[in-house]
């Protein structure tokens, strides 16, 4: 170990509040769970929750400003040089996710404060927002940090308390139950073999420092112990990223889980996971290595292909608009991972784009979704018929986020797609880019069963519903309209994305 | 983004569109959608050639407002044809429809002033989703059935349309509209989609399916857009293409039978606009500056007389509820003017000198025969004679005159005697004295229709016509089944020309019917094998136990193990 220890003099010990950013952007959530608990005060828990949102989202907006140019900051924790202390690394591929994980924790809690009231009891909610921060500590951890057993720390943070908001929806329905076991026991393997596969990688090179273990896997690329820990890294962050075969803990959890709760994970959860694949892929085992082993070419694109079309199939023909929704989103994840699957610049930008406006757009869907268990106690199809003459905003919002799972254009969806579709044609992949033309019609299907529910049928007899209130439209209004503004103003999303891309297959990860 | 230099033109009718929707319905409201069309149309009477509302996206320039001779006369006429559209549907309260046209006709503008491909698939969409409300407001199940196969051929178009764009941005690096050659994938894309929309012979039954099936005022407002546009675009795109000289003869010919033996008289106008585009879309094809011009000019006329036409058998429909040849017949009695004004109708498009048909379509006919394309012009002048008979004969006899059906309706209402009167005294007034529109076309016109050859001439054609129609009518030699003649090859097919049209047409329909049932079994058992998969209940979106998602991870591992092994 003597030998791990940076002969490098330390840069700097961080004073201002500037500098300590990335330590924040972490410690500002944690700190506020307990918080929340320890006041106890059921008036005094959303607004703590929500000011610590919107702490965090204030740092990742001014984090992702000074990286967005493709430059890297080094955070020590604690003032221990790494590779021996923990480092936390921001540069524009995790800046950017960290902004779109904070942003949509955010929005979805100021609509947790309405959404909640329906589904969960009074007495739940103190823990529950406590929780919830926990979780949003554990996604930007993972993102954050440049340590891989630290990932795996917070990746746990973010799991247990995922585990205990899905089964929060046991109070609706007590399948949430059986969902959140589920998931737990998915989600507790997919960890052991992503810890697993950290394991090997200590074992092989003595270091949990991602840099490090960059310069020490190039060395030894051949050794199966490297390329065991490959394989249990990738089927382990698999299963949390719901690659398709893996996919089978989602729409359940998604489905049962507290409307707020579908919507923050369906916004973060995979997408984190997304980015730790890519994290693992380009910058911890780098891109010679991605070459050497056909885990593109056999694992990932193939089950993109499949995910695309099979899980678009799945959501057309659901009853529920939650689990057609869930479906939806292991389609799209297909999506990402062909774009990872190109190893190329246009694809993976294309993938942490589409990570992007999948996001906003899959919450601003559930957020729908949650409006009309405010108001009818269900989501079902053959309750929800022609709830667009008593709900028009829900349903109207629901619209605009279904236009822009189909990638409409002037919507978010489609600049992701436009640039996936780039991406195929730049690798003369000409099948594929018809195949994902392809599948996009099957969401058109999707979608349109859902229009064609809440439009064109007619209104079940007797049935009352009354639009959600402001506090839940506001955030849904403001989900629904950011896919609207990413579709035109690209600037900002796309720069980063490409930035990202450039920093991920540049392979370095900074200062070395 | 950058702000716009000039406003689109397609944005009046947008803004105009939101506004109305905000209005109460009523007088207020139908006087506001009148309006815009005008404003609109003196805007683009006003633009100084040029490109404006350029905006930039994707590192691509998109053009929205490319003005230009050609693009102006094609919106000069949509606007005209949104207004008196809009005149002829004044009475109609229902915001769905006046919504609809509004988008619609704003879509259609978007799209002729489109100088770039991504913004012409934006319009070209919209044209396609604005307009399938003018079928679906009808309400039937009928109706709605036939707005799904028409937007999803619509839309079809529109995505081939994307990808061909795709494929030459892919090849060219630019998405600019400009003229293209047939010689990659993606121009051949963009003609396809072109001729989806355009009607082509074997896509073309979107028209007559969808256009007989919209309301009484949807459908003057549908004759207007779409397939002009195409014809547009062809002009646009493909000017010389010489395959779409062939192409258009066929247009202007099969349409004729079907038209004959049709029973529905707006289906009839259906056949016979197909028909009239075979004569734009040969325009286009001999490509020379007089076929351009007389496409463009014959686009201009041909959407007021079928404009006319429509709202004449539109006005009967209204009335009585019918629009059969054989439940029509006598109206003349208690509807004159509006038997007079479809009268005027039926001669502008069988091109009577003195009416628009005759100084727009001898413009097309004479440049084929200037290029020596001597089968196409014999075939242009017998099409020219089937349409008298199916639309110039036809249409007014069996509803106006003929047999005494004994319905007594009422004369149309006045809104839509005005929008007839005036779009009949624009036909006669452009057959009278064309030179304001030969001003307008895109190049300069060396052209003079009231020759003593080409008045003789079509004088002749139309009085022998009209002679052998009125012969076989008072002798009975013409079977009266068939409610029309075929001139010129009459003689050669009185006799059999039923029985082989019969016959082909069953065998093809029954052809039609049985690959249509096969491949109707065949996506079903597809679609019942997806549910079974895919279904809640079953397969793969099922409920697993817990043990099943473990072997499937299982599975993975190992699987990734071996490849990274290797």
């Amino acid at each position: 170990m003597a030998s791990a220890i940076s002969s490098e003099p330390v840069h700097h010990i961080a004073l201002t509040l500037s500098d300590q950013l990335p330590a924040l952007q972490v410690l500002i959530p944690f700190v506020a769970a307990p918080l929340v608990v320890f006041f106890g005060v059921r008036s005094l828990a959303w607004p703590i929750a929500f000011l610590a949102s919107l702490g965090s989202l204030a740092v990742s907006v001014l984090l992702l400003q000074s990286v967005i140019d493709g430059s890297e900051i080094s955070y020590h924790m604690g003032g221990w040089a790494p590779p021996l202390g923990i480092e936390y690394r921001v540069d524009t591929a995790n800046a950017f996710v960290l902004f779109l994980i904070s942003a949509i924790s955010s929005v979805v809690l100021a609509y947790a404060r309405g959404s909640l009231k329906a589904e969960v009891p009074e007495k739940s909610h103190t823990l529950f927002y406590a929780l919830y921060l926990l979780c949003l500590t554990g996604l930007l951890g993972v993102v954050i940090t440049g340590d891989a057993f630290n990932v795996f720390v917070f990746l746990e943070i973010s799991s247990l308390s995922t585990y205990v908001l899905v089964a929060q929806g046991s109070y609706r329905d007590k399948r949430a139950l059986t969902a959140s076991y589920n998931y737990l026991i998915m989600g507790t393997i997919g960890a052991t073999f992503f810890v697993i596969g950290i394991g090997f990688l200590y074992m092989a090179t003595g270091t949990l420092n991602m840099a490090d273990l960059a310069e020490r896997i190039s060395e030894q690329r051949d050794s199966r112990t490297i390329r065991a820990a490959f394989a249990f890294i990738v089927v382990g962050i698999g299963l949390k990223a719901a690659i398709y075969p893996l996919h089978l803990w989602l729409p359940n959890a998604y489905v049962y889980a507290p409307s707020p709760v579908s919507a923050f994970l369906a916004g973060t959860a995979t997408k984190m996971a997304i980015y730790v694949l890519l994290r693992f892929m380009f910058t911890v085992f780098q891109p010679e290595f991605l070459v050497e082993i056909k885990i593109l070419e056999a694992v990932i694109i193939p089950f993109a292909l499949i995910a695309m079309f099979a899980a678009s199939i799945s959501a057309f023909y659901q009853r529920d608009i939650k689990r057609m929704l869930a479906h939806s989103s292991v389609a799209q994840l297909g999506y990402m991972l062909l774009g990872i699957g190109s190893f190329s610049h246009t694809g993976l930008t294309a993938t942490i784009i589409h990570l992007f406006n999948h996001g906003i757009s899959k919450a601003a869907l559930f957020m729908g979704a949650g409006c009309f268990v405010f108001a009818i106690g269900a989501t079902s199809y053959d309750k929800l018929k022609g709830l667009g003459k008593s709900m028009p905003w829900t349903s109207a919002a629901m619209v605009i986020g279904g236009m822009s799972l189909i990638g409409i254009p002037g919507t978010a969806g489609f600049v992701s797609k436009w640039i996936l579709v780039q991406a195929a044609f730049e690798n003369g992949w000409w099948s594929f880019a018809f195949l994902i033309v392809l599948s996009s019609i099957i969401a058109v299907a999707y979608v349109w069963r859902m229009i064609e529910t809440l439009y064109l049928s007619a209104p079940i007899q007797g049935m009352t519903a009354k639009e959600a209130p402001l506090s839940m439209l506001i955030p849904l209004y403001l989900m629904a309209f950011s896919t609207i503004y990413f579709g035109f103003a690209t600037d900002i999303t796309l720069e980063a994305s490409k930035a990202a891309a450039t920093g991920l297959l540049s392979g370095s990860s900074g200062l070395r | 983004m950058a702000m716009f230099d000039i406003l689109p033109t397609a944005f009046i009718f947008f803004a105009g569109a939101i506004i109305v929707a905000f209005l109460p319905s009523g007088r207020i409201r139908s006087a506001i959608s009148l309006l815009i069309p005008i404003l609109a149309g003196w805007q683009v009477y006003n633009l100084p050639a040029g490109e404006f509302a350029q905006i930039e996206l994707f590192g691509q320039t998109l053009d929205m407002m490319r003005v230009d001779k050609l693009s102006r006369v094609f919106a000069l006429i949509f606007c005209l044809a949104a207004f008196l559209g809009n005149l002829y549907a004044w009475h109609v309260r229902d915001t769905v429809q006046q919504l609809a046209a509004l988008f619609y006709a704003g879509s259609a503008l978007g799209a002729v002033f489109a100088g770039d491909l991504v913004t012409l698939f934006f319009y070209w969409e919209g044209t396609a989703i604005a307009s399938v409300f003018l079928i679906w407001a009808r309400g039937t199940e009928a109706a709605y059935q036939t707005g799904l196969r028409y937007l999803i051929i619509q839309i079809t178009s529109g995505v081939i349309l994307l990808a061909g764009t795709a494929l030459i941005w892919r090849e060219t690096g630019s998405i600019a509209f400009e003229q293209m050659t047939l010689r990659s994938i993606g121009t051949w894309l963009i003609f396809l989609s072109f001729g989806m929309k355009c009607a082509f012979p074997f896509l073309h039954n979107w028209l007559q399916d969808s256009y007989p099936a919209a309301t009484v005022t949807g459908t003057v407002i549908l004759s207007a857009f779409t397939t002009k546009l195409a014809v547009y675009a062809l002009a646009r795109g493909f000017a010389g293409t010489e395959m779409l000289i062939y192409i258009g003869a066929i247009m202007t010919l099969f349409p004729i039978f079907f038209a004959e033996i049709e029973n529905d008289l707006r289906r009839v106008l259906a056949y016979s606009l197909n028909n009239q585009l075979g004569f734009m879309v040969v325009g286009i094809g001999i490509g020379t500056e007089m076929a351009l011009n007389g496409t463009a000019s014959h686009a201009f006329a041909h959407i007021l007389y079928k404009a006319l036409l429509f709202m004449s058998v539109g006005a009967v429909l209204f009335r009585t509820g019918t629009s059969k040849a054989s439940e029509l017949g006598g109206l003349c009695r208690t509807m004159p003017r509006t038997a007079i004004l479809c009268l005027i109708g039926a001669a502008s498009i069988s091109a009577f000198p003195l009416f628009s048909g005759f100084v727009t379509k001898s413009l097309i006919i004479d440049a084929s025969a200037e290029k020596h394309y001597t089968i196409i012009w014999a075939i242009l002048v017998f099409a020219s004679a089937g349409v008298l008979s199916h639309s110039g004969i036809k249409i007014p006899y069996f509803t106006f005159f003929g047999h005494d059906s004994g319905l007594r309706p009422k004369e149309a209402p006045i809104n839509m005697q005005l929008a007839m009167g005036f779009t009949a005294f624009l036909c006669i007034f452009i057959g009278v004295y064309p030179e304001p529109l030969y001003a307008l076309l895109p190049y300069e016109v060396e052209f003079h229709p009231y020759t003593t050859g080409h008045v003789v001439g079509q004088l002749q054609l139309l009085c022998f016509a009209l002679l052998a129609f009125a012969f076989l009518m008072k002798t009975g030699i013409h079977p009266p089944e068939v409610r029309a003649i075929n001139l010129d090859t009459d003689w050669i097919y009185r006799k059999f020309l039923p029985n082989t049209i019969a016959i082909l047409y069953k065998g093809f329909t029954s052809l039609w019917e049985n690959a249509a049932n096969i491949v109707k079994t065949g996506l079903r058992q597809i679609l019942n094998l997806l549910h079974k998969i895919h279904g809640p209940e079953a397969g793969v979106s099922s409920v697993r136990p817990t043990g099943a998602m473990a072997l499937w991870i299982a599975v993975l591992l190992a699987f990734s193990l071996i490849i990274s092994y290797n």
